[in-house]
This record gives structure tokens, sequence and C-alpha cells, in this order.
């Protein structure tokens, strides 16, 4: 089985989750295509980074389909094999809010991520080198990771993740930790990957990197998909009131 | 209390002498538990990292068994090992009893729940900061175990040492298995129980002090291992 050219698009249908019988996400459905940036955005506990895991395949959606191109994994209603799901995600990768690094040195974490991607041993040094010079990190090479800066250390996430050449970058809450001159780094390298072809998918509850990053919204509130529209026609015109009322900075609850 | 000026002075003695048996004792006790403490070291880490990353029915069962034998009684062990061992049991055609080998089986046994119970706890910790990340890069079970190993080293060193201190300190199983033969199956803690029951109570102290100086350059070497692994992986402030 050869690897598809492109895993996208991504198609979410009818997309549930729930733990303990407690339904956090109701019907959700929506298409990514190839090429823009979407930003989910909503206010805390709207089910952002839910969504962005099930995607990614670090949960299992209770009902509903996740269909990368044109292969399919559903939920336990279905018996498709997670097989599908698992070659689709060798081409995706994902930055968390709060960058999980390995005790070793910043170059070690990425020729890592690198040897869990089954890349040849030999080419492993020059890939995470280039990664490192791409995000302004070769100098700290040979440091231990867990003694950079916030703002490296999620350099360096973005780094491993470069590294690894996904279709689909994965960011949840990417710069939430961060202050102003490390997210607008980080929102830099963001545009570089935006850039050479790599589709972003990130949550955000700053309406303001919403602004400067999205090309396309999804709005979510308490579990529900609110709107899939045009960044600009979101921020100008947005069609339902909690939209409205997130833009002014009005509570929702 | 001459008795303890006495036992400083034999322990003295003994250590700038380099008196024959008396290293052979100390040679031979190092090399029974630090043998024992790596094959335990070769089956307790990979099992409790298996453990700790499985999800089996029973398996909260099978975490307080491991729990449970960490405090196995050496006697019990020895006694189990004797049998095992002995000419009428089943791997008695191997002649390996009152042999350094049976020893170092024994303490194997010893020291396997514990390097294996204390790497489940480890993994376990680490799993919970790791999981999602290595699931994301696409690890596989066996990546998982290497990659959350590797990065628990510097726990996994105490952990070694605990099971050293276990291995060494231990006189029951030794005994039992090994039979305290004169420059064959003698190891400090066992000649320090024969010195005392022949009424030689100087050589026994001065015995029992090398030993607690190893024990205690032992946990120094785990203090120190410790310190620098929290300053290592200490997260810098972040500005």
């Amino acid at each position: 089985m050869t690897a598809p050219s492109t895993i996208l698009p991504l198609e979410v249908t009818d997309l549930v989750y729930e733990i303990d019988g407690k339904r956090l996400l109701h019907d959700i459905s929506f298409r990514l295509s190839i090429g823009s940036r979407t930003v989910l955005l909503g206010p805390n506990g709207a089910g952002k980074s839910l969504t962005l895991r099930l995607c990614h395949g670090l949960l299992t959606p209770t009902m509903g389909a996740i269909r990368w191109g044109s292969q399919i994994s559903d939920g336990k209603m279905s018996g498709e094999p997670a097989g599908a799901l698992a070659r689709a995600q060798r081409h995706q990768a994902m930055v968390f809010q709060r960058p999980v690094l390995l005790r070793r040195s910043a170059r070690g974490n990425v020729e890592h991520a690198l040897k869990l991607r089954r890349v040849a041993r030999a080419q492993r040094r020059a890939r995470a080198d280039l990664a490192l010079a791409q995000t302004g990190l070769a100098a700290l090479g040979d440091q231990p990771a867990r003694t950079l800066s916030g703002g490296e250390q999620q350099r360096l996430a973005l780094a491993r993740a470069w590294a690894t050449s996904p279709q689909v970058l994965f960011l949840d809450e990417p710069t939430a930790n961060l202050d102003p001159a490390a997210t607008r780094a980080v929102e830099t390298l963001i545009d570089g990957f935006h850039a050479a072809g790599t589709k972003i998918v990130m949550t955000t509850h700053d309406l303001g990197q919403a602004q400067r990053i999205a090309d396309e919204i999804l709005f979510l509130h308490n579990g529900r998909l609110l709107e899939q529209t045009p960044a600009d026609q979101f921020f100008t015109a947005p069609q339902t009131r909690a939209a409205q009322a997130f833009i002014k900075g009005e509570l929702l609850w | 209390m001459g008795e303890f000026g006495q036992a400083l002075m034999n322990a003295a003695t003994l250590i700038v002498s380099f008196d024959g048996d008396f290293l052979g004792i100390v040679g031979l006790s190092l090399r029974v538990s630090l043998s024992a403490v790596l094959i335990a070291c070769i089956i307790g880490f990979p099992l409790g990292a298996l453990l700790a990353l499985s999800r089996f029915p029973g398996r909260g069962a099978a975490v307080a068994v491991l729990n449970a034998l960490m405090g196995l009684p050496p006697v019990v062990v020895g006694l189990i090992v004797f049998l095992l061992l002995s000419r009428a049991g089943p791997f008695g055609v191997l002649g390996l009893l009152f042999t350094p080998t049976a020893m170092i089986i024994a303490q194997t046994i010893l020291v396997t729940p514990i390097i294996a119970a204390l790497t489940r706890q480890t993994v376990t910790d680490l799993w919970a900061e790791y999981g999602e990340q290595l699931r994301s890069l696409g690890a596989t079970r066996a990546d998982t175990i290497a990659t959350l190993l590797w990065d628990g080293r510097f726990s996994l060193t105490t952990i070694v040492l605990a099971g050293f201190g276990r291995a060494i300190a231990e006189v029951g199983a030794v005994m039992i298995v090994g039979g305290n033969i004169d420059n064959v199956t003698r190891v400090m803690t066992t000649a320090i129980a024969l010195e005392t029951s022949k009424g030689d109570l100087e050589m026994a102290l001065g015995l029992g002090i090398v030993l607690l100086v190893l024990a205690l350059a032992v946990n120094g070497v785990s203090q120190a291992i410790a310190a620098g692994a929290s300053r290592a992986s200490q997260q810098a402030v972040r500005a």
C-alpha cells in the first residue's frame, strides 16, 4: 500500500465524544481542505482541544467518522480497522500547549522524533540541524532541551514537528504560556510552515492571534460547532449570537 | 567501648594490609551482588515498563503482587532456591548448590521485584507526561519503552542502587544456598555471622564496618546522581 500523495481533505462527520456518559462534543461535522490556515476558536471548555486530538487520532470518537482523503476511520460503531487512521497519522504532527521535551539535547529531541518516524540514522543529524536552523535554534543544538527558555522550548517543539515533514500540523494553544516576543516568533514559524505548503490547524482563545493567522474560522461553543466561515467574514459579520458576543469580549457562559 | 576501638583497628588493618582472605570475601560479595543486580535490571526494567504501559484484566493484582514481592524474606528465597538446586530437586543435575552461581540466582530473585516495581512507578509517572507526545510521533510499544527508560535514567540509577543495597546486605539467602564455604562462597555478611558465632567480635565488627562504609558509599553515589538529575532536568524560569 503506497502512501497517498495527500491525506487531505479531512472530513469529519457527526463527531460525538463522551467521557463517563457526559457528552463533551455534540454532532460536529466539518471539512478541512488543503492550503488554508484553519483556526478553531472559542472560549475555554468549548471543545477545541478535544476536537484537535480526535482529528489527530489521540482520542477515539464515541460516535461519528473521521475520514482522511479516501481513507475512513469510524468510531466504535463500525469495525473499520485503525490502520487507515495510523497511516494518515504518519503525515501529521502536533504541537502542544506545554512542549513535552525529552531529557536530552535539543538536537537529540529532533533526532529522536526522526528515529520514531523510521528515518535512516545517516540522515537524522542533517535533517535535525536543518530543522534547528529553520527555527533559530542552531546555536542551542547541544544544550539540554529542558534548560531552554519557554519560548525556545516551544520553537524546539516546532522544529521537531517540522523535521518530520508533516502534511498537516496541529497546534493546541501553542502560545498560551508565552510572552509577546516568543509568541511573535512562534507565529512567524507557523507562517513559514504555511508558506511551505503545510496545512495548519490550530486552536486558540486569543482573538488577535486568530485574526493574524486564520484564513478560516471554526467557532466552537459548549461542545458544538457554531460556525465555519472565512476569517474576514467571521470577524466582520459573525453569523451567530454567541460569536458576536465572543468577538465583543463578552462572557459566554 | 574497647570492642569498638579494637574493631575499628581491625577494620583499618584488614583494609590496609590487603589481606588475601579479606579481599577475597569483599571481592566475592561484590561479584555476586553486582551480577545479581545486572541480571535483575535486564529482567526488571522491561518488565516494569511493560506493566506500566499495558492494560489487561488482573493488572491491578499483578502490580499488588509485584509490590508485595519487594518484601520477600531472604531466608525463604534461600530455602526455595536450595530446594530447587539440591541433589533431589528439579535442577539438581546442574550441581549448582553451594556455588557463587546459586548465590547469584537467589539474590536475583530478591532484587528483580524491587527493580521491576520501582521501574513501573517511574515509567507510569513519565507516561503521564510524555504519553500524548509519543503517540503523536507514532511511537510503537517498543519505542515507548526504550524512550521512557532512557528518560527515566536518573531515577533508574537510584533504583539500581536500592537493589544493590538489598543484595549486598542480605545474609539469609546466600547463607542457605552458598553454605559460607571458606574461599568459595563466603561473603561479608556470612563471614560476619560466622565470626560472631565463633566469638571473634572484633573481626565481626571490623567486617561490619567495611560493609557499612560500602553501603554508605552506595548511598552517597545515589544521592549525588539524584541531585545532578534534578539540576539537569530543571526547567529554566520563563521570562
